[in-house]
């Protein structure tokens, strides 16, 4: 190699190391301030720069935010992505079962639709939802946001469902056929069995999505004790419009519990979130 | 013999189907009540006048449409999110592919990278909003810091109609860049990955190898991602109305804020829905302009 070839090399190499340090800088920088912020007090706030660290290691926002109410939120949130992801995993699960398996008429028309669904913008039907769940009677309840995250993350999850069913072997339904078992039998003890990872991938993009809603949470909730985790940050907001330290630590602690699922299962989720992506 | 087996297949083939419809009914069900209803109900109360509590609904056929085709701010909304539709795809998808590229070639090596530019995507919108919203606030943020560290003055950019929508976007870029990369990521992943060793083998650089291999057969995958990237513009809403709520006027109104503020601001339901409905008719019409175009070229 000459020495000319040697500094575009180099060179090269400098730009890309710029630019991915650049990236990680402008990736990290919001969280620092959040992290700063959060143990600062209020006049600290007010009077220094942002860039000082904390004077102490001041605590006193983040016990208020634990005082509060925000294990309600916590309990809503956790609540409604059990429930919701349930149903959602058995009903992805059986819609996509004849889909990727069976031959019948209407297969192919059938997929199409719930395809055609991904598209469907949320805010189409938000002022129908809401209507229809006041009429229900279960406006500003939990359950009002079941039905809805459950249909919209349908036709997503039915769409990389039935790519996982492609892939099993049809052999072993076959021999499962075979030996007398039914298509009901053949779901429960031959598919749902390989279909395993698959039901895990769904379970983590839709959890993400379902943990963090905002829309339908807003609109079909309106007071404490069905409101979940993202309109908790709503909700101090309201209260501590000036107090940017106390909505720093209520951002670091709603934050919480998916960094802590993130730390334990990274490679999981990065791999969930990227079957997801491939939607398109 | 033959009747015999041609009874029993169609036997089969009613009970192929059968279990077809039990296990698809409980899926539709949620599908016909939260989407396919849905969207014909807004049809239907785009036709009236109506503010979501009184018993009696005033129909006005076609009265809201002719006030949305009027109506100066819902055109501004639209423009606002052509703009963001235009940036996003720009900005969005060429880091994505640079963030992917650079992840890609590196290996398990830069996985630290990977993990520290993946967590925005683990961020609600409403947490990404305030986040940026007080980061870039005129009297504690930190461009304000930046600026008072050089004796400047303090910068308000979400405050200012002039900035407004651009300061938001960049905060929908770095919400939506992390999505891109783990997309682009995938990507790569379907590409064999042979055809990166016989490409070295002939001699060809790693810059040949994206220009002129990866490129080239991740086209699909970014044809869909612009589709992505425009749907999602199209009906933004959670972060700009935790951000700006469509202000300072209506500097950085979408069509999604405008249409929430009609239906629960100003209790008009009937026009809201009109700008609903309005909106999934422009999306779907520019979604399917856009495949078309997209696929068309391919035949050229």
């Amino acid at each position: 190699m000459n020495q000319k070839s040697l500094i575009k090399n180099i060179s090269i190499k400098a730009i890309i190391g710029i630019l991915v340090i650049g990236w990680l800088i402008i990736t990290a920088i919001p969280f620092i301030f959040m992290l700063l912020a959060g143990f600062k007090q209020q006049f600290e706030m007010l009077m220094g720069s942002v860039f000082d660290l904390p004077k102490t290691l001041y605590l006193k926002n983040f016990i208020d935010v634990f005082k509060g109410n925000i294990f309600i939120y916590f309990k809503n949130s956790v609540i409604v992505l059990v429930v919701s992801l349930t149903i959602l995993l058995i009903l992805s699960a059986c819609a996509s079962y004849p889909l990727s398996r069976f031959k019948f008429k209407f297969n192919k028309p059938i997929y199409a639709i719930i395809v055609a669904c991904m598209s469907v913008p949320v805010h189409v039907t938000l002022l129908p939802i809401f209507l229809m769940t006041t009429k229900m009677g279960i406006y500003d309840s939990i359950w009002a946001l079941v039905g809805p995250y459950v249909a919209f993350n349908l036709p997503i999850s039915v769409f990389i469902l039935v790519t996982f069913m492609q892939a099993i072997p049809k052999e072993l339904e076959e021999a499962a056929e075979i030996d007398g078992c039914n298509k009901y039998r053949i779901f429960f003890n031959v598919m749902l069995p390989l279909v395993k990872p698959g039901l895990a991938t769904l379970a983590i993009y839709n959890g993400v999505s379902i943990w963090n809603e905002f829309s339908f949470a807003l609109t079909l909730t309106q007071s404490l004790p069905s409101r979940t985790l993202p309109l908790a940050i709503w909700e101090y907001q309201g209260q501590y419009t000036m107090n940017v330290p106390m909505i720093m630590s209520v951002l670091t602690i709603s934050m919480l519990p998916m960094i802590i699922a993130f730390v334990f299962g990274q490679d999981k989720l990065i791999k969930g979130m990227m079957a997801g992506a491939v939607k398109g | 013999m033959q009747a015999q087996t041609s009874s029993l297949a169609k036997k089969r083939a009613a009970s192929t189907r059968n279990a077809a419809i039990i296990f698809l009914v409980p899926a539709f069900v949620f599908l016909i009540i939260f989407i396919a209803y849905p969207i014909f109900y807004s049809f239907n109360l785009s036709c009236y006048n109506w503010n979501g509590i009184s018993s009696g609904k005033d129909f006005i056929g076609l009265g809201n449409w002719k006030e949305l085709i009027g109506d100066t701010i819902f055109r501004k909304a639209f423009i606002n999110n052509i703009i963001i539709m235009i940036l996003s795809i720009v900005v969005q998808l060429p880091i994505g592919i640079a963030l992917a590229t650079f992840l890609d070639f590196g290996g398990k090596k830069f996985n630290f990278f990977k993990v520290i530019w993946f967590i925005p995507m683990l961020m609600s919108s409403v947490a990404i909003g305030y986040l940026f919203k007080y980061a870039l606030d005129a009297n504690s943020g930190i461009i304000t810091g930046i600026s008072k560290l050089f004796g400047g003055h303090s910068i308000d950019l979400l405050g200012n109609p002039n900035t407004a929508l651009v300061t938001i976007t960049v905060a929908i870029c770095w919400q939506f860049i992390p999505f891109y990369m783990v997309y682009f990521l995938a990507a790569y992943s379907g590409i064999p990955s042979d055809l990166y060793e016989a490409s070295t083998i002939d001699g060809a650089t790693k810059s040949q190898y994206f220009w002129k291999i990866a490129l080239p057969m991740m086209k699909p995958a970014i044809k869909s991602a612009i589709v992505l990237s425009m749907v999602g513009s199209l009906k933004y809403f959670d972060l700009i109305y935790v951000m700006t709520g469509g202000g300072p006027g209506s500097s950085s109104e979408l069509m999604a804020t405008y249409m929430y503020k009609n239906a629960f601001a100003s209790q008009r339901m009937g026009y809201g829905s009109t700008i609903a409905t309005g909106m999934f008719i422009l999306i779907t019409i520019i979604s399917l302009i856009t495949i078309k175009l997209l696929n068309g070229k391919e035949e050229v």
